[in-house]
């Protein structure tokens, strides 16, 4: 007997009992469905978190001032004056794996324009700074390398800074006093958004040459960090190395001494934001594949039931000829067909539900082809798990008991 | 009658005078906890092509375990059965099925059509598990419902047939593999009497055509169509003789009420 007419069989066994099919298949299609909208949310976070992380930077290694014990007192992150200018350079002349590196150092500030005034970050850089980040322009330029060589008071400002102070002015030109100190507006960036590593707002910030705010607004001359960019992503970890050792050797730190720096590799956070987001996905899918269990376990109620009702037919059909794995796979691919059919509809329901999340609620949902085959594959495993017993049982009939079950 | 021509009735011929059925000593037995119940107590006898036997007995006299032997549902504890000259009993289940399927055509008491199936379908089911084309399958099915009158009656389904009609769907569904025998398990069981004559000349007919039929009744009446009585007793045959007088179905349907009367 070919495959075809036994689906054709199956087809016409599960039309005869259409609302009981219907219903059966509810508990797949909510199972896959289940799956793949989960799954899906899972994804399209993961995929988000990483857009954000590679939007901080390209191979970004962030080198940030350490902790220092002074007379048992813990001091906390950035208390060191060590890291300075000069390493900057070392790490630019002796680390090979280090692209670029712009320094910096910050303060807050209290901003005022006309009759608006904001409080902000304010932070020290030279134009290297925006070519690490990858922070485009949507108005003006940076300042320059001559303006840092100067002090120049010129600023460079976010978003968030541009929306609060001007408005629908043009602020190019214009000029903003930065803690009772003018400063002509340069450039303002492009909208970054919210940073996923610390949800902070990026576009709330001004920046002005590290010498301007180190002589005039600080008064410090050490580094509160140093960006880094890195020749590549697997470079990464190279110049992570590269640099620990140089710093460690420039800051005369014996071994067994703990850094008064430290070095945050970007790839490291991505890497770690990926695994979270497996986990998560991981997590939502197995919540979900309880449904999609529970859906199985209805279908192998039904096929016992329809075993058993159909008792007499399986009789028949053993006693003009059927052999034992003919009624086998005749119930088997019943129950697969019911399943694969619950499988495509579910497919359908959940594409339409990722969809409905995307639209009410936001959230990136992404529906991989990855996980629309697994979906597929899985229902059939369901079917054929769930559908082998009651098959099995059937085929086990003895037909002389079969043609006289009443 | 004998003018019908039939492809079941060239096969049925060639086999000659070899007997199609020949049991030697069969015994079964059922074991029911304790207690062991002898069914079939060495039964023996031949059947050979063309007869039309009727077998007869009481319920528990073991006709229908022999039937059950017969038609290779079942197998004998001991003794031998050769069908068509091929030792059956120690045939696997899978070969069994196989000789159900090509050999042996089954009708039953309760007609045990699907239902919400056409009474083609029906019909085409045996060759599903034969080795037949789709349209080889239907084209014979088509023959067999010629071949039982119901020629018109094709795409209708169960319950829009009467009992005899669902009986003639199941006679045809049985001879659509060209079987070597029909073996019939009360077919006139459900059936009133006019229908049950009616029957019996469907099977008179497929007989004169050379089809061998081996057919188990209680009815006086209904055994008395075939050519050759056989009556089962206590698990063993006690009488084996054939039918003196024995009428035409299509001349008895003549003298009987019709149902419009």
């Amino acid at each position: 007997m070919d495959l075809l007419a036994i689906v054709r069989i199956a087809m016409r066994a599960l039309a005869r009992n259409k609302l009981r099919s219907s219903l059966t298949m509810l508990g797949i299609i909510i199972g896959v469905g289940a799956v793949i909208a989960m799954v899906g949310v899972g994804q399209g976070a993961q995929q988000q978190v990483q857009q954000q992380i590679a939007a901080m930077g390209s191979n970004l290694l962030f080198v940030g001032a350490g902790t220092v014990t002074r007379g048992g007192m813990h001091m906390g992150w950035g208390a060191t004056k060590s890291l300075v200018y000069d390493d900057m350079q070392a790490i630019l002349r002796e680390c090979p794996a280090v692209k670029a590196a712009a320094p910096g150092s910050t303060s807050s500030a209290q901003v005022v324009f006309g009759n608006d005034n904001w409080a902000t970050r304010l932070n020290g850089t030279e134009p290297e700074y925006f070519d690490i980040r990858t922070w485009p322009f949507q108005e003006g330029t940076s300042f320059t390398q001559g303006d840092v060589e100067t002090g120049a008071n010129v600023a460079v400002i976010g978003e968030t800074v541009r929306k609060n102070l001007f408005g629908a002015t043009d602020p190019l030109g214009e000029t903003i006093r930065v803690n009772n100190l003018p400063f002509k507006v340069v450039g303002v960036l492009s909208p970054k958004g919210t940073s996923a590593a610390m949800g902070d707002d990026q576009d709330d910030i001004i920046l002005i040459p590290i010498t301007t705010l180190q002589k005039k607004i600080s008064g410090q001359n050490w580094l509160r960090w140093i960006m880094v960019s890195a020749a590549s992503r697997q470079s990464s970890y190279a110049a992570q190395q590269q640099i620990t050792s140089l710093l460690r050797d420039r800051h005369r730190i014996r071994t067994g001494q703990d850094d008064d720096f430290f070095v945050r590799n970007l790839a490291d956070m991505a890497d770690l934001a990926d695994q979270a987001g497996r986990v998560m996905t991981l997590l939502l899918a197995s919540i979900a594949s309880v449904s999609l269990i529970v859906g199985g376990i209805g279908i192998m109620n039904i096929m016992l039931v329809s075993v058993t009702e159909r008792t007499r037919e399986i009789g028949v059909r053993m006693a003009i000829g059927a052999t034992e794995g003919d009624v086998q796979r005749q119930f088997l691919i019943e129950a697969v067909v019911l399943s694969l059919i619950g499988g495509a509809i579910g497919i359908i329901f959940g594409t339409g539900a990722s969809y409905l999340i995307t639209e009410t609620l936001g959230w990136a949902v992404l529906i991989s082809p990855t996980a629309i085959v697994t979906a597929v594959v899985f229902s059939m495993a369901v079917g054929i798990f769930f559908g082998f017993y009651p098959a099995r049982k059937a085929a086990r009939l003895d037909p002389i008991d079969a043609l006289r079950y009443e | 009658m004998a003018t019908v021509t039939q492809p079941e009735a060239k096969v049925a011929i060639s086999t000659g005078n070899r007997a199609v059925i020949h049991v030697e000593d069969i015994h079964k037995y059922y074991d029911l906890g304790e207690t062991r119940v002898h069914a079939l107590r060495g039964v023996s006898a031949e059947i050979g092509a063309g007869e039309f036997v009727a077998i007869m007995g009481a319920s528990g006299s073991g006709k229908s375990t022999f039937m059950n032997i017969l038609g290779c549902l079942d197998k004998p504890n001991s003794g031998r059965y050769l069908l068509e000259g091929t030792e059956v009993s120690r045939l696997t289940k899978k070969e069994l099925a196989s000789i159900r399927n090509r050999k042996i055509g089954f009708v039953f008491q309760g007609f045990n059509l699907l239902s919400r199936t056409t009474a083609l379908e029906n019909v085409e089911l045996p060759t599903l598990y034969a080795q037949i084309t789709k349209t080889e399958g239907e084209t014979r099915a088509r023959e067999a419902l010629e071949l039982v009158g119901l020629a018109d009656r094709v795409a209708h389904f169960p319950s829009q047939l009467s009992g005899g009609q669902q009986q003639r769907v199941a006679i045809a569904r049985a001879l659509v593999n060209k079987p070597s025998i029909l073996l019939a398990d009360e077919p006139t069981g459900n059936l009133d009497s006019r229908t049950s004559v009616e029957i019996m000349e469907v099977f008179q007919k497929l007989n004169d055509g050379g089809l061998t039929i081996v057919l188990v009744t209680h009815e006086h009446d209904i055994s008395q169509f075939a050519k050759r009585t056989i009556l089962f007793r206590d698990g063993k045959i006690r009488r084996d003789e054939p039918v003196g007088a024995r009428p035409l179905a299509a001349e008895v349907l003549k003298n009987m009420p019709t149902l419009e009367d």
